[in-house]
């Protein structure tokens, strides 16, 4: 439907121009030729619609602001967030000053000082001092808002404190891995993308022993509330990005060189379902550097709760090793000790033999 | 008429023999490979204007596509065939490609070659009084490597596989591995080579523009008397003379890596079940070279646009521009910040935070001499009288846009705002306000503006305007919702907003924006139209149409090859004496000695009548009567 709308206003302004430009050949034939003083072709409605336009402008604008307001994200779920979050009402507030000025000067200016009838511009070249005027205030408010986010980005970015929670987040065509440090080391283990396989995703390397009880998750993230989270982040393949827009939090994950993002979530999923009214609110990852076909869909759930809870889930899940017994083959000898008490008891002994059969190719790749 | 005076004075030693004149060139000498800078300006010109359509028509449809996504595309099937599936619904991967091709045609083809490469060839030899380009091959060379460029990009765009697919920065490692996206094939490899073939047409154009200004200025045309179009264009070419080299080198680096085993930009990738061999590369490093081009680019783009309004404003304004000087300072100032912020496209890529707040600084900074550009252009329209030539109204649409689009930036330059707002809708809208339709906007007022000098002929007045309030505010229409959009968090390069519920909203808002963008793109076929039917049909040209003050307009009213008959006119004044206080006239040209003008000389000026007669005796660079 819209494209016979479309077609039928491209056929309308193509007449109309055609019709327009008849009429003025037709006009251009009685009028006397211009002479300097003669009123410019179509001076006076160009002038008047800068002033139309100058006033629609500014109730549309206006209008629309308070209309698309409600569409925006509520008040960000975490300390730093918020932070920023008034960081930018503050510079969009002073930024809308010379935002209303300049453009009401431009289009009342060109409304005021259309050409008139015998009548002359000033010769007004220059004025060291207005010119000093203006180059001083915007430089003043510029250092104002250079020191408030320069401010706040040192903070944001400075290191993790150092009882935050350490979550690997991976990403991949087309989703995110994360995984955890596990429950009774909490030490991530060492990973080498060389390890990588379709059950070992993120290279887990099984030569590290903290990496034993380590679990990760393909579907979702879970976070205590209340307390710093750090986020170390790699790319396996492409560049990706880890957006959360409630968390105000954005890094790019890079294959190679992992970077890192910490903050204090300090609302939970309940709190903001209550919040928003909306039983079926959930934080979301997204990912924000162009990956490939899938890239707008690498979507992860956050689940945002309180420490018990979140102490919970995480004794709930299963370790790597416990979910795929057969990796204990990788393990060095001198610790399968260690390793065995990851691996669910009746899988221990039949797993054994069938890893070294299954993945001894692998094995023998990955300790090369 | 004092004009007509000054005209006379040029004509004075007007029976001069030009041994040029007398060979005939053949079709293909004076309209193809032709050496002369006012055709290879208009080869820009309709090349330029040809890939806007492609470029803008692909923005319309993936528009569609986020806007309308219900709609059934199968009426685009004879045109974009598979990419269409049977039930109507745009491939993702071609979604890619179309925002891909989109940014690559609009910012290279479109806003670098069509604009610089239009009006810098076209003006430089006219307003500084020169016969022509310093070498007209080179600038022959440059048009073809321009023209092999886009027929190597245009033949991409017909590839089973798809033209290249991953944004237009193309940052690897996803543009670097042909497995990684379908875009990264054949259509990369012809990216990186038509790019390459650009940036050699830029340089040998850059190097031209750069000597012609600097050698071949008429006699009297000091650097304080050159029109600011001028000076936009010869600071624009040394930006894209340092910085465009480093883009080839960031272009080879990529080649070496998709074609030849090299890690300048991979490490520690698995991808399609096997685990890459490269290691110690950095894509980051990309992104420097790459945003080191990047950067400047959107001055090389900007940059001739302000240029461009500066002249037009002033004429149509009648009054001489305000602060001549801060004007050729900001452009400096512009310029030469423009070199040492392009890691503010970079602050959330994992670059060490401490150059993230080093590049706030100096981004912060560049505000400082746009506003001053911004003052002096809506002083300069103070008490004027001015004249709404379509040329005139989009210089002062242009103003408005380049300054509500520059505003959003100083949000994005801070750092720490720019955590939220990276890589969304805010960033889209931001610089499509500041460098894509400012700058378009420059182009409409050159071409309106110098129409008439290019094909002797007028465009339509009314038509123009019509164009102008139709552009002007579908382009708001389309731009201030895209700023909501962003604030609301959506990212950018995404072919549905469906997966999530954080975007799950805006449904309308988008729907408005895509028929803002259709109904801005079809206004543009009035622009078409009256262009393609003036320079049959237009009305004729008088010698000087916007009684403006530069040496264009003592030329010839369709100037032949060396653009004045007999001597190239000198110049005695800058190209601003607008209204001035007792002349005659509301302007004095340029080649008007002040020995002509004592009314209206001010005290300084009279002082200078004693120089005349050395500028006259000076030996003024005339390209016909140096030997060969």
């Amino acid at each position: 439907m819209y494209i016979i709308i479309a077609l039928v206003a491209l056929v309308f302004v193509v007449l109309t121009g055609i019709v327009i430009a008849r009429l003025q050949n037709v006009l251009k034939s009685v009028t006397p030729s211009e002479s300097a003083d003669a009123e410019p072709s179509g001076n006076r409605w160009n002038g008047a619609l800068f002033i139309v336009i100058l006033i629609v402008g500014a109730v549309t604008i206006t209008w629309s602001y308070l209309h698309a307001r409600e569409f925006f994200l509520p008040t960000a779920s975490s300390v730093h967030g918020r932070r920023t979050d008034d960081l930018f009402w503050f510079s969009m507030g002073i930024l809308t000053i010379p935002f209303i000025l300049v453009n009401f000067l431009i289009f009342f200016f060109a409304w005021k000082y259309q050409h008139k009838k015998n009548h002359r511009a000033s010769f007004y070249p220059d004025n060291h001092k207005l010119e000093l005027i203006w180059t001083i205030i915007p430089a003043i408010v510029m250092a104002l808002l250079v020191f408030t986010g320069w401010k706040a980005w040192s903070d944001i970015t400075a290191d993790a404190p150092r009882d935050a929670e350490v979550i690997e987040i991976t990403g991949k065509q087309f989703n995110w891995i994360v995984r955890y440090p596990g429950v009774n080391d909490n030490k991530l283990g060492d990973y080498n993308f060389k390890l990588i396989d379709a059950q070992n995703e993120v290279g887990i390397d099984l030569s590290d022993e903290n990496s034993f009880d380590d679990f990760t998750n393909p579907s979702e993230m879970h976070i205590p509330v209340n307390r710093p989270v750090l986020l170390k982040i790699r790319a396996r393949d492409v560049l990706h990005s880890v957006f959360i827009p409630h968390m105000r939090v954005k890094m790019d994950a890079v294959p190679g060189m992992p970077t890192k993002f910490w903050f204090v979530p300090d609302k939970t999923t309940a709190d903001m379902r209550a919040e928003l009214n909306n039983p079926n609110f959930d934080y979301e990852i997204a990912c924000t550097e162009i990956c490939g076909q899938g890239h707008f869909s690498m979507k992860m759930r956050l689940i945002v709760e309180d420490e018990a809870s979140y102490k919970k889930w995480c004794a709930e899940q299963k370790t790597f090793l416990e979910t795929y017994p057969e990796y204990l083959a990788k393990v060095p000898e001198n610790l399968k000790a260690k390793a065995m008490k990851y691996v669910p008891a009746e899988a221990a002994s039949p797993a054994d033999t069938s890893a070294t059969s299954v993945g001894s190719g692998a094995v023998t790749s990955s300790l090369r | 008429m004092s004009a007509i005076e000054g005209l006379e004075t040029a004509h004075h030693h007007h029976e001069v023999e030009h041994e040029h004149h007398h060979e005939e060139q053949n079709f293909w000498q004076k309209y193809i490979f032709c050496e002369d800078h006012k055709v290879i300006a208009k080869q820009y010109l309709i090349t330029g204007i040809l890939w806007a359509v492609i470029g803008i028509s692909m923005s319309v449809i993936f528009r569609i596509q986020l806007g309308l996504p219900d709609s059934n595309l199968s009426w685009l099937k004879p045109v974009l065939g598979g990419w269409i599936s049977d039930s109507g619904k745009l491939d993702p991967n071609f979604y890619l490609a179309l925002v891909t091709m989109h940014g690559t045609i609009m910012v290279f083809f479109v806003l670098t070659a069509g604009l610089s490469g239009t009006f810098s060839n076209f003006l430089i030899p006219l307003q500084i009084g020169a016969r022509d380009m310093a070498s007209g091959f080179m600038n022959m060379l440059s048009y073809w490597f321009f023209f092999l460029a886009s027929v190597i990009m245009f033949v991409s765009l017909f590839l089973q596989a798809g033209p290249a697919a991953g944004g237009w920065v193309i940052y690897p490692p996803l543009s670097a591995l042909p497995q990684a996206h379908p875009g990264s094939g054949m259509g990369m490899t012809l990216w990186l080579v038509s790019m390459a073939l650009f940036i050699v047409s830029q340089l040998l154009g850059g190097i031209n523009y750069i000597t012609t200004v600097i050698n071949l200025r008429t006699r009297g045309m000091s650097f304080d008397r050159l029109p600011l179009t001028i000076w936009s264009f010869l600071i624009t070419a040394v930006l894209g003379l340092i910085s465009f080299p480093v883009l080839l080198s960031s272009v080879l680096l990529l080649i070496f890596d998709r074609h030849f085993g090299t890690s300048f930009y991979l490490s520690d990738i698995y991808i399609n079940g096997e685990a890459l061999p490269n290691v110690g590369g950095s894509p980051i490093l990309f992104q420097h070279l790459f945003w080191f081009l990047g950067h400047p680019e959107v001055y090389i783009v900007l940059l001739p646009g302000l240029g461009i309004t500066s002249e037009v404003i002033a004429t149509n304004a009648r009054k001489p521009i305000f602060g001549y000087r801060a004007m050729i300072a900001s452009m400096l100032g512009i310029a030469f910040l423009a070199f040492i912020v392009w890691a503010h496209h970079m602050f959330v890529t994992g670059m060490n935070p401490f150059l993230g707040s080093v590049f706030m600084f100096l981004t912060l900074i560049i505000a400082v001499p746009s506003a001053v550009k911004g003052f002096n252009y809506i002083t300069t329209l103070w008490k004027g009288n001015i004249v709404f030539t379509p040329g005139m109204l989009f210089s002062i649409g242009l103003v408005s846009l380049f300054v509500s689009g520059g505003l959003t930036g100083i949000i994005l330059g801070n750092s720490a705002l720019d955590i939220q707002l990276h890589d969304t809708y805010f960033v889209v809208a931001h610089f499509h306000l500041v460098m894509g339709a400012a700058s378009a906007f420059g182009l409409f007022a050159g071409v309106y503006h110098w129409f008439p000098k290019m094909f002797g002929r007028m465009m339509n007045t009314t038509l123009g305007q019509i164009h102008f309030w139709f552009t002007f505010v579908g382009i708001y229409l389309i731009f201030i919702p895209m700023h909501y959009v962003g604030i609301a968090g959506f990212p950018r390069r995404y072919y549905q907003f469906t997966s999530y519920d954080f975007t799950h909203k805006f449904m309308d808002m988008n729907m408005f924006i895509s028929v803002a963008a259709i109904f801005s793109f079809l206004a543009q076929f009035i622009f078409l139209w009256n262009f393609f039917y003036s320079i049959f049909k237009g009305k004729r040209a008088p010698q000087n149409p916007w009684r403006s003050n530069t040496l264009e307009w003592t030329a010839p009213i369709v100037p032949g090859h060396g653009n004045w008959d007999g001597e190239i006119p000198a110049v005695y004044r800058w190209s601003y004496d607008y209204s001035k206080p007792g002349a005659k006239e509301d302007f004095i040209p340029q080649n008007i000695p002040y020995s002509q003008t004592l009314e209206s000389n001010l005290p300084h000026e009279n002082e200078l009548i004693s120089t005349e007669k050395v500028i006259e005796s000076q030996n003024f660079n005339d390209q016909f009567k140096s030997s060969h």
